[in-house]
């Protein structure tokens, strides 16, 4: 294989891994910072300007923590639990590109990691993955309210997975491609938001499930379970949790660009390309804004109104939602 | 469908909510005003000629349900004087770490000396410093006023207990 194939690989990979590891402390400022406002606060603004130091400071303090591990706990799954939770909702970023090719030192370069045609699969396999993280993590922790978190949080996200699933066939349909370049650039006129207004719906609620965010933040509900999954978590691999769960509601926005808000794509893309990272950034902004805003004002839903919500209103949404797009399709030729 | 519709006033309501002032104070830098009957830090206080109020008389002590207030009185003279009478309180602890701010000790006190003020910064690092002593608790002389001891006129101020007025 060509040799600088790989080093573009690897300085690509290095420069999404740092975003999304300096993304994920930022985004907790932005939702504390928001979270404040809808509150009439201020929120921090001690350390640094603005505040803007804060999640600096929240690492030190994390990292300097005490690192326990309950004696009756399974060490080694205890242990690898966080880091399967985090792998996944890094790696998942590979396949959303942040803009068309650039030429740079006499190549041209793809702005993404990879341009697979199986993208939309890859998201849905890698996305399951790291449900086993927090079920392990709640079995390993040895704890009853660990287990109950990780137990309602495999049966909430294999329940939502089967929405979000089928919320994804709407845009490749219309796309008639799995790849997310295919799906961006079929969206050059208009965004499939438009025309799938209760496909994006149904992806950003099973979405907001899947990655436990409130009102669907079951498996950590503190009024019942403690902190649920991560009641026996210390220290950093406390911090990972958090980490996974603020990147994967990174990805989960990324997506949602990618495959209802035109990803990248924005007024005068096609003369500067250098221009759709920024977009796309912007548009994961205005998500990610939309998730910390539900959050500061929705209450947690029951867990059998969960439950029944997700299998007996989004499931069935979802496949009328599939069936009138394919109708529409074959009928009109799109 | 009436749910859907009802979870979008509820998001309504927050999103006015983003952009009103917000209320907070900025603590260390700006401080709110107590109410006016705000139980705070203890003050021992004065006369108008600086003489202190406090006799010694123990009834905070003994009113004291938590036991805080310790204090012990020792005898004034004309050329040393402290308060009014024939006593004055010598030392006067009160330990932060038991007061319950009831302002029991407020109400037994004959001469009114001792005074919840408003001051409530009273965080401390050590054991130690939860015991505030006669002299953290004394307020400053007032103005016109001398500090004690002070060196007084015989038999003017002989009495301990002030003249009792009547209520306007």
């Amino acid at each position: 294989m060509d040799l600088w194939l790989i080093v573009e690989w690897v300085v690509k990979s290095g420069i999404l891994l740092a975003i999304l590891v300096t993304g994920f402390a930022y985004t907790t400022l932005y939702e504390r910072k928001l979270a404040a406002r809808i509150q009439v606060r201020i929120g921090p603004n001690r350390v640094g300007p603005w505040g803007l130091l804060q999640p600096l400071a929240d690492g030190i303090k994390l990292i300097f923590k005490e690192e326990l591990i309950p004696a009756k706990a399974y060490k080694a799954i205890f242990i690898l639990a966080p880091i399967i939770t985090v792998v996944p909702a890094l790696v998942i970023m590979a396949v959303v590109p942040w803009g068309s090719s650039i030429e740079l030192f006499g190549r041209t370069i793809l702005l993404g990691i990879a341009d697979i045609n199986v993208a939309v699969l890859y998201i849905l396999s890698v996305a399951s993955i790291s449900v086993y993280g927090i079920v392990l993590a709640g079995w390993s922790s040895n704890n009853k309210y660990s287990m109950m978190g990780g137990l309602r949080s495999s049966a909430q996200m294999v329940s939502y997975e089967l929405a979000l699933g089928l919320s994804f066939v709407g845009p490749i349909l219309l796309a008639g491609s799995m790849s997310m370049v295919d799906i961006v650039d079929a969206q050059r006129g208009l965004w499939y938001i438009l025309l799938q207004p209760i496909g994006a719906f149904i992806f950003y609620v099973a979405a907001l499930a899947e990655v436990n965010r409130s009102p669907f933040d079951m498996p950590e509900a503190e009024q019942e379970l403690t902190a649920g999954y991560h009641t026996e978590y210390s220290g950093m691999k406390f911090a990972l949790f958090f980490m996974g769960e603020y990147i994967k509601m990174a990805a989960v926005s990324a997506i949602f660009a990618t495959l209802f808000l035109g990803g990248f794509r924005g007024p005068f893309i096609d003369q500067f390309p250098l221009l759709g990272p920024i977009y796309l950034l912007a548009k994961i902004v205005i998500s990610l804004g939309i998730m910390i805003w539900i959050r500061a004002t929705l209450p947690r839903l029951r867990y059998d109104r969960l439950m029944s919500f997700g299998w007996k209103v989004l499931l069935p949404l979802a496949l009328a939602n599939v069936f009138l797009t394919a109708v529409v399709i074959v009928v009109f030729g799109l | 469908m009436g749910g859907l519709l009802e979870v979008l006033k509820g998001m309504w309501v927050t999103f006015k909510a983003m952009f009103e002032r917000p209320k907070t104070y900025q603590y260390p830098e700006v401080k709110r005003p107590v109410r006016q009957r705000f139980k705070g830090r203890h003050v021992l206080k004065r006369y108008e000629n600086g003489l202190e109020k406090c006799i010694g008389c123990s009834l905070c002590a003994a009113a004291c349900p938590a036991d805080a207030i310790f204090v012990e009185a020792s005898e004034n003279t004309d050329a040393a004087r402290f308060s009014p009478g024939e006593r004055y309180a010598s030392t006067y602890e009160i330990n932060m770490l038991r007061c319950i701010f009831c302002g029991y000790c407020e109400d037994a006190c004959p001469t009114e000396a001792i005074i919840l003020g408003d001051n409530y910064e009273l965080s401390f690092t050590d054991r130690s410093q939860s015991i505030y002593t006669r002299e953290k608790l004394l307020e400053a002389a007032p103005p016109g006023g001398k500090t004690t001891p002070q060196q007084v006129e015989p038999g003017m101020f002989d009495r301990s207990i002030p003249v009792m007025k009547n209520p306007d």
